[in-house]
């Protein structure tokens, strides 16, 4: 966390309800830190469905699926599982199904492990070769107006859409 | 015609090995009255299985591509519409991409997914390459050992029925394996287009709705875990 006092959790939060009031039902995720209080809220939300993943790639079959339906999904993932999705992706850009993720970032601002730098650099390139928009984080101010953004831009607008939690948001982890 | 075969294929290996069914009789015979069940299905046998017994219809959702998606797009589907009954109808070569939505299907469990895996033991479309499956791996002990309890491998006509129940019966999720003979599938020509199929999809079982949200009372959801 970018600090000890309280402020992630304040904008996690607050993201969570968003989510909610937009009518996003089905939670899909690899379990990770950065996204630790949107899961853990899903599991506890008897009108949301917590979805936990093998890999990655599960999650964007499965949020195809929920729009087949008429129920909304989000994908909360790390950027190393950004790697895990691309063919399936194809799924997205191909059917022309709604699409959002939320990725926290890693070999990003301030990383201290070398592995995570090959993928999470890679992750806006590869995600837009694949048709998929991205909107970057780095205040706690702009998590709100940037995810509401996203959620018209995916549920209206129909398109695909990755919100990038930066590690000038998170914090780089601590080696 | 015991000479009609694909090339390459060892038809006498296969049926010694237990691939012995006609996937254009038995996947019918298996399945039953199709209006029951919303599909998705694999990539190119089961896609054209399901196509050509439902006259490609609008209850269905094949894939052409983005393999290893079809059991999870099931699932996507099954959580969103509890009041529906999914049918994931797809085959070896596409759930071997992605065992590990065995182990996430079977942790939620929902009673309302059925898996049928139309298993040749072949690549059909590249060739008829021999599968994982022709080579001792079995995807009944793999369902089961993932957590799905209703697991059961057919290979026999006498068979077909308790599997046809077991697709639309029970309190958790449902996985049968179909044992087939390698040889080809209908010979149906689907839409391929993905965004014409989910438009037609979604027109069929939404209406004019864009999603379950503009529902007045959108249908209660049920929590699996």
């Amino acid at each position: 966390m970018a600090d000890g006092n309280g402020s992630a959790a304040r904008w996690q939060d607050e993201l969570y309800d968003l989510l909610r009031r937009h009518n996003v039902t089905q939670f899909a995720y690899v379990p990770d830190a950065g996204h630790r209080i949107l899961i853990d809220r899903s599991l506890a939300d008897p009108g949301a469905l917590s979805v936990a993943l093998t890999t990655e790639e599960e999650g964007v079959a499965l949020l195809a699926g929920a729009d087949l339906g008429g129920a909304r999904g989000v994908l909360l993932m790390q950027s190393s599982g950004t790697g895990n999705c691309i063919n399936m992706l194809s799924l997205i850009k191909g059917g022309h199904f709604p699409f959002l993720t939320l990725v926290s970032m890693r070999g990003d601002f301030g990383e201290g492990n070398p592995w995570q730098y090959p993928m999470g650099q890679a992750v806006e390139p590869v995600l837009q070769a694949m048709g998929v928009i991205c909107l970057r984080i780095e205040q706690p101010e702009e998590v709100v107006p940037t995810v509401s953004a996203a959620l018209t831009m995916v549920f209206q607008g129909g398109s695909a859409v990755a919100v990038l939690l930066t590690q000038k948001l998170l914090g780089a982890k601590a080696f | 015609m015991p000479n009609d075969y694909p090339q390459g294929v060892d038809m006498a290996a296969a049926i010694a090995a237990g691939f012995i069914l006609d996937r254009r009789d038995a996947v019918p015979k298996l399945i039953g009255r199709h209006e029951d069940f919303l599909f998705v299905t694999g990539l190119a046998g089961t896609a054209r299985d399901i196509a050509a017994l439902t006259q490609d219809g609008a209850h269905i959702y094949t894939m052409a591509g983005a393999m290893g998606g079809a059991c999870m797009i099931g699932l996507g589907l099954a959580l969103a519409r509890p009041d529906k009954r999914v049918l994931v109808a797809t085959g070896d070569g596409e759930l071997l991409m992605n065992l590990g939505a065995l182990a996430t299907i079977a942790v939620l469990n929902p009673a309302n997914l059925a898996i049928l895996c139309v298993d040749n033991g072949h690549y059909g479309e590249t060739g008829y390459q021999k599968s994982h499956t022709s080579l001792g791996v079995d995807l009944e002990k793999i369902a089961a050992g993932s957590g799905i309890k209703r697991a059961r491998t057919l290979a026999s006509e006498t068979e077909l029925a308790a599997g046809s129940r077991m697709l639309r019966e029970g309190n958790g999720t449902a996985f049968v394996v179909l044992k087939v003979k390698p040889d080809d599938p209908p010979p149906y020509k689907r839409n391929m287009d993905p965004a014409s199929c989910r438009t037609r999809f979604r027109g069929a079982l939404l209406g004019g709705l864009r999603d379950l949200a503009q529902r007045k009372r959108p249908n209660e959801r049920r929590k699996f875990m």
